[in-house]
């Protein structure tokens, strides 16, 4: 044992009292496995996991329906009364169907209409650079591990962190302005602007969230067979011939998952608009899972029923948007035993 | 170097420069620009001292004006280039200004009184690192106490993790028995829902079982993740089963089994959680918001938010407590992002 490199020494140290644990616990579980033969034993290795998974994942699936159907400001189910659809009728009390503004939840519409346009064009603007981003990475590039991991960067930094290197360089006296100032234009405070606001929560999330899409698609476009390139180029096919019959149909259902994929989670955006621009000015970036968190906790009115009842109706959008994803999956396996 | 820049600048088909060519190093000098600018412009202005941060048009280093204690005068005094009627340059300090004059002393002569016009002279600045933007905090703010609530709850988080889907992944890939196909399609089914879905049951739950301002409510209800049950699953399939079997006819108990020759052999997919987990739970912002109310027990994320609300005007803290929070990913990027980007193609997670 002489010959035992330091590191591995130092390993073997750390390891001896979790191995003696390991050895303690061994003597009971012995006895459960008599008792109990194999079938125990799998019941005991998956028991932790089930316990978890149940108390904090299952119960609050099921008990959001409850909570929805009760009223009153208290957490506790016993101390809440029972109103029946009451919170959804409100939810969906309006004097005129079209405007937001005339329902009494006017803040969920809101929520809702801010998020709608939202998703539609984070994603549509995400997906299309993260697959210009994946088409130049998987060209023949020298160090291109290194430019893929220049796009990943921010993929990795935590949404409040983005949030404020944004609001940093949005700000009056911030990178952008001073960017500005060198063509003549005056500070702008972009973050109080509503329109603003909401095309920088799109680009700032579309900064945090693209290099995982690219490389995602990247994946997906290495996995194209090299030879039918090879075909195409000894027939003579032009590159945007190439691209539109080759690359983006083999691409197809990659670039579908990619797509469903964004949308679960663009719908559910909320951390780095939170730290960026709190919801406002105004409602002007006021998104669904600041409406349930405002509503359930933070304001001074809270309702936890109200705030139940919207995201259960927010889980039955995401609920349809997984069953589809599920069903592209479904599908490309069945095609690959084919 | 012109090997260098050939093999760097290498080009479609080796001749002439297609359009695609063009494209590509603007999207990728464009992207290296945007992805990392961003954060390097935070690091470097974390340096800066609060007048410096308030300055326009922003200086790229951090500046500060120099300062001089001159014989005579109690205050230290500023310094300035100046230029003299007779066009040379000077530096002098300031003792008072009077409209448009200025009644400047040379440091090292201070006996004597110089007037000069204002618009003749300009800050000295030299480049300095404001330290204290980074001492502060942790002896002033409780963010020595959020750096550790924040590496608790990682760590923990992260451990338990391991061990409890790791047990379950071996139940579910080296056993048969009932309902073990149940098991798996509620762990798959629930792998879509989110934390906004459920948060108002799940707080009276944590609540219920005394875990409101506990550091364990934050780490529980991470740890059972679908994801993880699913790649240590995936894995251990792959371990052939006569050598379970050969462990059973040695007398080896089904712990030792698991123990002894199960998790070591999935050691590069654990390798692959673990990285994932430290960094979903390093950036977990949400439910700790949530579940955390007391100042003490906040994680980095949630105290740094908090802060950026009430220190509006104090950036300076938060600036360099932006880039304390940042370090730990941005390590785990330097190191461990080859395994990270293998891990996201393989099998789509985040």
């Amino acid at each position: 044992m002489s010959t035992t490199s330091p590191s591995s020494r130092l390993g073997a140290l750390l390891m001896a009292p979790v191995n003696a644990l390991m050895r303690i616990v061994d003597v009971p579980l012995r006895g459960l496995q008599k008792a109990t033969g194999l079938g125990g034993m799998a019941a005991f290795f998956l028991a932790p996991n089930m316990l978890i998974f149940g108390i904090f994942v299952l119960l609050p699936l099921v008990i959001n329906f409850v909570y929805s159907m009760t009223g009153g400001t208290a957490f506790f189910l016993s101390e809440r009364s029972f109103v029946g659809a009451d919170q959804y009728a409100r939810l969906f009390t309006c004097a005129d169907y079209l405007d937001p503004m005339s329902c009494q939840e006017d803040a969920f519409w809101t929520a809702v209409g801010n998020t709608f346009w939202f998703v539609v064009l984070q994603v549509t603007l995400m997906i299309l650079t993260a697959l210009i981003t994946a088409l130049i990475l998987n060209r023949d590039l020298a160090a291109r591990s290194f430019w893929r991991a220049v796009f990943f960067f921010p993929v990795l930094l935590s949404p409040v962190v983005v949030g404020l290197i944004w609001k940093w360089i949005l700000q009056r006296q911030g990178l952008l302005n001073f960017m500005l100032y060198q063509f003549g234009n005056e500070p702008y405070t972009w973050l109080t602007d509503r329109n603003w606001t909401f095309v920088a929560t799109i680009g700032v999330s579309i900064w945090a969230h693209m290099g995982f899409y690219a490389l995602i698609l990247l994946a997906g476009l290495q996995a194209i067979p090299k030879d039918l390139y090879e075909a195409a180029e000894m027939d003579g096919t032009k590159p945007a011939r190439v691209f539109w019959r080759i690359t983006l149909p083999l691409l197809a259902p990659n670039l579908l998952v990619v797509v469903v994929l964004a949308l679960i989670r663009a719908v559910q955006i909320f951390d780095e608009v939170y730290v960026l621009t709190g919801g406002g000015p105004g409602t002007s970036t006021l998104y669904l899972t600041q409406y349930i968190y405002e509503t359930g906790f933070a304001s001074a009115l809270r309702n936890p029923g109200l705030a139940a009842a919207a995201s259960i109706l927010m889980g039955a959008v995401l609920v349809v948007l997984t069953l589809f994803q599920l069903g592209i999956g479904r599908r490309q396996e069945n095609k690959g035993k084919r | 170097m012109g090997v260098a820049s050939r093999f760097i600048l290498r080009r479609r088909g080796g001749k002439g420069w297609h359009w695609t060519d063009i494209v590509t190093w603007i999207w990728l000098i464009g992207g290296l620009i945007i992805m990392f600018g961003p954060a390097v412009w935070l690091a470097f202005s974390s340096f800066k001292t609060p007048a410096a941060l308030a300055e326009f048009p922003p200086s790229i280093l951090p500046y500060v004006t120099s300062q001089a204690t001159v014989e005579g005068y109690d205050k230290p005094l500023q310094l300035f280039d100046t230029k003299m009627p007779d066009g040379s340059t000077r530096v002098l300090a300031e003792v008072r200004r009077i409209g448009v004059m200025s009644q400047m002393v040379d440091p090292k002569a201070p006996g004597e009184i110089i007037r000069v016009n204002m618009n003749d002279r300009t800050p000295v600045r030299t480049v300095s690192f404001a330290t204290e933007n980074y001492t502060e905090p942790f002896v002033h703010f409780d963010f020595l106490r959020y750096l550790w609530n924040s590496v608790f709850v990682t760590v923990v988080a992260t451990l338990i993790t391991l061990v409890v889907n790791s047990m379950a992944a071996f139940a579910l890939s080296k056993y048969e028995f009932k309902g073990r196909s149940l098991a798996m399609l509620v762990i798959l089914a629930t792998l879509m829902v989110p934390l906004s879905v459920i948060m108002v049951p799940l707080y009276s739950i944590i609540s219920s079982l005394g875990l409101f301002n506990s550091l364990w409510g934050v780490i529980l209800p991470t740890v059972a993740t679908p994801t993880g049950v699913f790649i240590l699953r995936q894995y251990m399939l792959t371990i052939p089963d006569e050598l379970i079997d050969a462990a059973r006819m040695d007398k080896a108990s089904e712990w030792q089994i698991y123990w002894r020759i199960v998790l070591p052999l999935t050691a590069p997919a654990l390798a692959v959680l673990a990285i994932f987990s430290v960094v979903w739970r390093w950036n977990d912002f949400l439910w700790p918001l949530i579940v955390l109310s007391r100042r003490e027990l906040y994680t980095l994320q949630v105290g740094l938010s908090i802060y950026s609300g009430e220190l509006n005007v104090q950036w300076h803290f938060i600036l360099a407590m932006t880039v304390v929070t940042m370090v730990p990913v941005v390590l785990v990027f330097i190191f461990l992002q080859r395994f990270i980007t293998t891990g996201i193609a393989g099998t789509g997670l985040k």
